[in-house]
């Protein structure tokens, strides 16, 4: 059965507050009237309506005033003010503020009964949409988040349970693990997922240019500010915002997002007007932040504000039963954005991808991989395609003999097993290249 | 006592066909005794300069005033154009549940929106509305069946659209408010 809609009547004028009721109850609306914007509130502090017809001049608090009130307690609230004396300006007003409709007392019974209508659509229609939105939660999915080691699901559990809240969060992780994925994440699974996710690299902005990133400037707050601009935190209302490198702001910034983040409202940089936004606040950093606080480089109120929730992602090296997955996703994602088909991964390759220790993390296997599509045959990715000789005093050698045997397969990898240009580039004879190969008894990729 | 009684007052001149046709559809619809009778307001009372109309409120105040014996809802017809402070005119109106209601002629004829008059369209218009208010008053709300009586009509064409019967589910709700003493 279809919810009974509820009305409000705020009126000052008894006749008017008892024509409503009377009208509103023989279409078998649930009526409640108010002689005063202070009683309506007061009513709506305790039970909950639908519409909240009102009229504008009121003694006392007047319509408008009433309107801006509700709309800050409950901003998809409908409410639609009624006046005796209709100007453009008022109206305008009210409209700004919020109200659903506006109308000029009094009204013929058929454009009261089509502004109830309408309301009542616009209240079916975003029930709908709630109960959609509810539907398609299980449908969001972490897709870029890759990962089958019991790290990774750790990860993703901590995800799940923290999207639903409300709470800070703070990444935690070497560059190049993923920071900005998990809390995108955290976002597309959380009721604001249908509101901005919006991302501050911090560390790349100076003191001053963070400050107008984040809280906005008015029009003339300093040389070459020509227009009035949002702010971060403002464009995020709603949704969450992402804070990048939160390690890396100054102090003075860090008392400002401090205050922020405690009332939730900012000024503009250069304007007097107080901002209200609703945003989550998520961040990310590579650094110990507890130790930063003790050595007193990061104040321990923000620090214990921000860290309500901590995720910690660990870094690849720590986890390579992942690699084959990653290595997969990211050929996928690469030879679809190339137009080609997906191409596989030769063993020796991908043996060499696991022992490697990735200082640069996810980001650096996806850009070997990127590479490697590019560069290589495009039928399949060798050991030749990966970037990893530079990077050869990273591998997990750990003797001289294993240092060596790595070193000459990689020079062999690097010129197709061609004896004599590889015994060149080692400036070694092709007799001592030949012992060396007998002796780590190495082999072409492909015959091993 | 019979208090199945509803009684029909009228102020002002109305021809007698008139009342007794609108008199026997009641009868039809709540199968209940149907008195007419003439009642006497001072109506200059109730009249509004600016708007040059009728306070609705008023007048539903004053015939609630009144009482009749035997007279379960009294309804009052009028034909002068009524309106209540909110709204530019209505056709009438009624205590939802209570004992007394109003109606009006005024906008029902053709002539008002420059056509060619039809009494029997008019008499019939005049039924719907008197058997709307009285439902009111038994505590019918209005209705989402397109040819209910008991739907909203805020132009006379939409109370054209509709019959002057109550639909199934108005009816059972009518009987049920009532006690069943309206079921036959």
């Amino acid at each position: 059965m279809a919810k009974k809609i509820s009305i409000l009547v705020v009126d000052d004028e008894e006749s008017v507050r008892d024509s409503l009721y009377s009208w509103f109850i023989e279409d078998g609306y649930r009526v409640e009237c108010a002689e005063n914007a202070k009683k309506a509130l007061t009513i709506l502090e305790s039970d909950q309506f639908d519409i909240v017809l009102a009229d504008i001049k009121m003694p006392g608090m007047d319509g408008l005033e009433m309107l801006r009130r509700i709309k800050a307690h409950k901003h998809d609230s409908i409410v639609i003010v009624m006046t005796a004396f209709a100007t453009v300006d008022t109206a305008v007003k009210a409209l700004k503020d919020g109200a659903f409709d506006y109308v000029t007392k009094p009204f013929d019974p058929d454009d009261l009964t089509h502004l109830i209508r309408n309301a009542t659509k616009q209240i079916s229609l975003a029930e709908e949409n709630e109960t959609l939105k509810q539907k398609v939660v299980t449908l969001e999915n972490v897709e870029d988040l890759i990962g089958n080691s019991d790290a990774m699901k750790n990860v993703l559990r901590e995800v799940e349970s923290v999207a639903q809240t409300n709470s800070s969060v703070i990444i935690t992780g070497e560059s190049g693990t993923g920071k900005e994925l998990v809390a995108r994440a955290i976002h597309a699974n959380s009721p604001r997922k249908f509101f901005p996710f919006v991302s501050v690299h911090c560390g790349a902005l100076t003191e001053s240019l963070l400050e107008s990133e984040l809280f906005g400037h008015e029009k003339g707050a300093f040389t070459g500010a020509m227009y009035n601009r949002k702010g971060r935190f403002e464009m995020a209302d709603s949704g969450s915002i992402f804070l990048d490198e939160i390690a890396t702001i100054s102090t003075k910034m860090q008392v400002e997002l401090l205050r922020v983040l405690e009332s939730k409202t900012f000024i503009r940089v250069g304007g007097n007007k107080e901002i209200s936004s609703d945003f989550r606040v998520i961040c990310a950093t590579n650094k110990d932040l507890k130790n930063m606080v003790e050595k007193g480089l990061f104040r321990e109120d923000l620090f214990y504000r921000l860290n309500v929730v901590n995720i910690h992602i660990p870094p690849l090296r720590n986890r390579i039963e992942d690699i084959p997955l990653l290595v997969d996703y990211f050929i996928r994602k690469y030879c679809t954005s190339m137009n080609k088909p997906p191409i596989p991964i030769d063993q020796a390759a991908m043996n060499r991808l696991q022992e490697f220790n990735f200082p640069g993390n996810i980001r650096e296997l996806e850009n070997m991989i990127e590479r490697a599509i590019v560069v290589g045959d495009g039928k399949k990715i060798r050991l030749k395609d990966l970037p990893l000789e530079k990077t050869i005093l990273t591998t997990s050698a750990e003797s001289l003999d294993d240092f060596e045997k790595t070193f000459i397969l990689q020079i062999l990898t690097k010129y197709n097993w061609n004896i004599s240009r590889t015994a060149k580039a080692l400036k070694v004879d092709r007799v001592t290249l030949y012992h060396k190969i007998k002796k780590y008894d190495l082999k072409p990729a492909d015959q091993q | 006592m019979n208090l199945q009684n509803i009684t029909l007052v009228s102020f002002g001149y109305f021809e007698k066909d008139l009342l007794e046709k609108t008199a026997e559809a009641v009868r039809q619809e709540f199968h209940g005794i149907v008195n007419v009778r003439e009642g006497h307001i001072d109506l200059s009372e109730f009249y509004d300069p600016a708007r040059r109309q009728y306070n609705g409120n008023g007048l539903l105040k004053q015939v609630d005033a009144l009482s009749f014996p035997d007279t379960i809802k009294t309804l009052g017809l009028f034909n002068v154009d009524l309106f209540i402070p909110i709204l530019t005119f209505i056709f009438g109106q009624a205590f939802l549940g209570g004992r007394t209601g109003i109606a009006s002629l005024y906008r029902f004829s053709n002539e008002r929106y420059g056509m060619t008059g039809n009494e029997l369209l008019m008499l019939d218009r005049f039924k719907k509305e008197v058997i709307h208010e009285l439902g009111h008053t038994f505590g019918l709300i209005h209705c989402h069946n397109p040819t209910c009586v008991m739907r909203s009509s805020t132009y006379v064409e939409d109370i054209d659209q509709k019959e002057q019967q109550f639909c199934l589910h108005c009816r059972g709700n009518l009987e049920t408010l009532t006690g069943g003493f309206l079921a036959e």
